[in-house]
């Protein structure tokens, strides 16, 4: 008789399981990825080493680890929110720079205004940008009905077109040689540095908010409605709480968090509005979020993770000559892996012996 | 007779899902032209046993016999090849398509023209008529079960097996039902027909087949056995019977006056004109089969959707008809819903957090600043599991794993603990059981009697009679009137179910 594999569901779910999934999802990673890199001809080895280990072997690459770390745990933790409450926003990136628009209008428009306040304002616009641009597809989901992962994604689109007309008209840098970039934020417009390397308080501020989300999330009666919701919509209306409102604070939430990150961004590293200013942080964060399984310290070291792959991805590219898109594609192999994974936390695989069944994809009595 | 092969016998079957046994050494014989009963309560493993019999299933051990020779069956497709049939409780009907349509999508070799007239003609030879062009989503319960009969009829099977056909009928279609599987009896085939009704099995089977736990525990012919001796076998001890002290009545708690709620979607149910009180210390049970406007009902009272009017809903004489359901809790009213995981209670979360879930606004200090209290939550819950009996396999399980009945337990003493003024329930013992049903049927009333109004919405006719001080009938989103239920016949109630009684409403219309 042949062996076959079977899923087994099991009764609850396996709190081991939830721990030990996304290591098994990083492992087949690293597995497929040599697999990939072998293909290509390239030492398996020597190349998981410049892209896993040397991001963290020297302080300086370190530093730039957590400088990518910050915007992808900050929206990552907007997006747990939002995922948990079963609402699918694709859209971070979008928010991102609809954030980073906004809060540099102040510097663009009023370089000038250069005070103690100029950085906390600007960081409010942020966010405010973040939330508005957020709203859109909630409020279309609320009203319409329409599906939030299109119109969010589509939003993206959007927002990146408008940041690409505003630094090629209206809001291009009088000084700058016709390239399409604003003007270079003054020091009083840039977030304050921490380290010797490209570190800013966004490090804090990120660390308060995880902190704040994460009680508010284990602990409130807030945090509750967002579980409640997210597993079953119709419980959740049986215990009076409103799906609707739920959508459109969830979606606030994640906006303002991806605005938050996207003007921290452009205040921060960048120091300037450019055509592209994200390497994508708004659609890694979307694996940084499931990859922390939806919980802010996992969120945590979900960041430093993918982060790691961004910083090792640039390393490889130079030292070993692979092509950019191998980041995008471990990126892609960790998320497929961890969904994948994610299965054997409410099933069981077993080895069976005897004719093929049916039932088993199935799995109840 | 006993001679004669069987033309369908199953062996020493064995069914595993994990850690339970669904079927322990199961073994029966189908002897041709006779029908059948397979007897149990829920989880008795009637249901595995059948669908290991249609090829849903696979036998972790054991065999089947057809006709003698032992056989495989791997999947429906080859059951129905076989000649095993199948009327599932749960119609599988395509409700935007015709009835012709619904039947050509299972024989799709037949040319379309000459089924319309195929079915029309074996409709009519087995009394059940059908019209091939009306849309299913317009035809009753009974007669959607008709097209699932004779979709199956079409395919010519030697083995006919019906999973609690009469669950969805009115007494009266069931009658005719009746006359349908004797006809076909007639003619020599067999029908394992599942029940747990034992008056009907006594009316209709040759033989029974008894499981209690997985596993045969008799074999009886129902006409010698009593319903009494029936009852034992198949719950493995007496049950008790509800305790009824007369009521008390005082004046009404939950008024409906009036209540109009269009559908919600173009398959559901409008309300027209529902106009009932229920009084403190009383049970009044609304009965109808499933799909008349029962669930439109429930979130009506419950406010999860909201009246027109506020006016149409009175709670302890305010009116409440455009509260939202946490409100409505607030002012001492508590609901039990029918689907126990998904609406009643959340598949993945702890029983301590499924007690949160309608008890978070109820002044039981579950949450304080807008922080949870998980320990008062988690205390909370150990006290309905140990007034209501709830058995679970640690201190605080996810609700998924519990047992139905003992999840049904723990979901209406989540609100009885509560002490509420009104008690709305639907279908407070469905798939339960009889052991958890007679303490939840006892639970009810006790509620009833201490001076409260208890609403329970209900298809099982025993149940009602059982507790029900007055009877009403909901049929197409009409109320009757509710009448005592000493007044009360199942004939009676049948005729309400099938529309008798829609004239009561003022503005009530043909439709």
């Amino acid at each position: 008789m042949p062996m076959r594999l079977e899923l087994e569901k099991r009764a609850e779910r396996s709190r081991v399981m939830s721990l030990v999934s996304p290591l098994i999802a990083i492992v087949l990673t690293i597995v497929a990825g040599a697999i990939m890199f072998l293909t290509l001809g390239k030492n398996p080895w020597d190349t998981l080493y410049t892209f896993f280990i040397r991001p963290l072997a020297d302080w300086r690459s370190a530093q730039d680890v957590v400088v990518k770390a910050v915007p992808l745990v900050l929206i990552a933790l907007g997006l747990a929110v939002c995922y948990r409450s079963n609402n699918w926003n694709i859209g971070a990136e979008g928010q991102f720079t609809a954030g980073a628009i906004a809060g540099s209008a102040l510097p663009i428009l009023v370089p000038d205004f250069a005070t103690g306040w100029t950085i906390p304002l600007m960081l409010l616009c942020g966010a405010l940008g973040g939330m508005v641009y957020g709203a859109i597809p909630a409020l279309l989901k609320i009203r319409f009905n329409t599906n939030e992962i299109l119109t969010s994604l589509m939003l993206v689109y959007i927002a990146q077109l408008v940041l690409d007309y505003l630094v090629r008209g209206p809001w291009r840098n009088p000084q700058g040689f016709n390239f399409p970039e604003s003007r270079i934020f003054s020091a009083a417009q840039r977030m304050p540095r921490i380290g010797d390397g490209r570190m800013t308080i966004a490090v804090y501020i990120t660390l308060a908010v995880l902190v704040i989300l994460w009680i508010v999330l284990a602990r409130s009666k807030k945090g509750f409605e967002v579980k409640v919701l997210g597993a079953s919509p119709r419980a959740g209306a049986f215990a009076g709480f409103s799906a609707g409102w739920m959508t459109l604070s969830a979606f606030l939430v994640s906006g303002a968090l991806a605005g938050l990150a996207g003007i921290m961004e452009v205040a921060g590293p960048v120091r300037q509005l450019v055509p592209t200013i994200s390497p994508g942080y708004g659609f890694t964060a979307i694996i940084v979020a499931f990859l922390g399984r939806l919980s802010p310290p996992g969120i945590l070291i979900a960041g430093f993770v993918l982060a790691v792959t961004y910083v090792g991805g640039v390393a490889a590219q130079i030292s070993l000559r692979l092509p950019s898109q191998a980041t995008g594609v471990f990126q892609g192999m960790l998320l497929f892996f961890v969904l994948a994974c994610d299965t054997l936390i409410l099933y069981r695989l077993r080895f069976v012996r005897g004719p093929r069944a049916r039932e088993a994809a199935r799995g109840t009595v | 007779m006993t001679e004669e092969r069987p033309l369908l016998a199953v062996r020493g079957v064995v069914k595993r899902f994990g850690d339970t046994l669904a079927n322990d050494d199961v073994s029966l014989a189908i002897r041709p032209g006779e029908i059948h009963a397979l007897l149990g309560e829920n989880g008795a493993g009637k249901s595995t046993l059948v669908k290991i019999i249609y090829g849903a299933l696979q036998p972790t051990a054991g065999e089947i016999r057809w006709r003698g020779d032992p056989v495989v069956i791997p999947s429906p497709a080859a059951a129905r090849k076989r000649g095993i049939g199948m009327v599932f409780q749960h119609f599988s009907l395509f409700e935007a398509l015709s009835v012709a349509d619904n039947v050509a999508l299972a024989l799709p070799n037949a040319g379309r023209r000459k089924l319309a007239a195929t079915i029309a003609d074996v409709s009519r030879d087995y009394g059940l008529p059908l019209n091939p062009r009306a849309r299913v989503a317009d035809l009753s319960a009974g007669e959607k079960q008709r097209v699932e009969i004779v979709r199956c009829l079409l395919q010519h099977p030697q083995l006919i097996i019906m999973d609690e056909p009469t669950s969805v009928l009115t007494p009266q279609e069931a009658d005719q039902l009746f006359a349908t599987l004797r006809r076909l009896r007639e003619e020599g085939r067999s029908i394992l027909y599942i029940s747990h009704r034992l008056e009907e099995v006594q009316r209709l089977c040759d033989r029974a087949t008894i499981m209690r736990r997985g596993k045969v525990v008799a074999e009886a012919d129902p006409a010698v056995e009593t319903p009494a001796t029936l009852a034992r076998l198949m719950v493995g001890a007496d049950v008790a019977g509800v305790l009824r002290p007369p009521p008390a009545m005082r004046g009404a708690r939950l008024g409906v006056n009036g209540l109009d709620l269009p559908a919600a979607d173009p398959l559901g149910v409008s309300l027209r004109d529902i106009r009932v009180d229920v009084a403190g210390g009383e049970v009044l049970a609304i009965a109808g089969i499933a799909g008349n406007g029962q669930a439109e009902l429930f979130a009506a009272l419950s406010g999860e959707r909201l009246a027109p009017r506020a006016d149409a809903v009175f709670i302890d004489g305010r009116p409440a008809g455009r509260l939202g359901i946490t409100e409505r809790r607030r002012r001492g009213a508590a609901f039990v819903a029918e689907e126990r995981l998904g609406h009643g209670a959340v598949p993945g979360m702890r029983l301590s957090e499924n007690l949160v879930l309608t008890r978070h606004a109820t002044g039981d200090g579950i949450v304080r600043a807008g922080f949870l209290r998980r320990r008062r939550a988690a205390t909370l819950a150990e006290e309905v599991s140990a007034a209501f009996d709830v058995r679970k396999g640690k201190p605080d399980p996810e609700a998924r794993a519990l047992s139905g009945g003992n999840l049904q337990k723990f979901v209406v003493g989540r609100e009885i603990t509560r002490r509420p003024g009104i008690l709305v329930a639907s279908q407070p013992t469905w798939g339960v059981d009889a052991g958890a049903s007679a303490v939840i049927r006892q639970a009810l009333v006790d509620l009833a009697r201490s001076g409260s109004a208890v609403l329970v919405i209900s298809q099982d006719l025993d149940e009602i009679f059982e507790i029900a001080d007055r009877i009403a009938v909901i049929s197409r989103g009409h109320l009757s009137e509710a009448m005592p239920a000493a007044e009360m016949t199942p004939e009676r109630i049948g005729l309400l179910m099938g529309g008798a009684g829609e004239g009561q409403g003022r503005n009530a219309d043909a439709a």
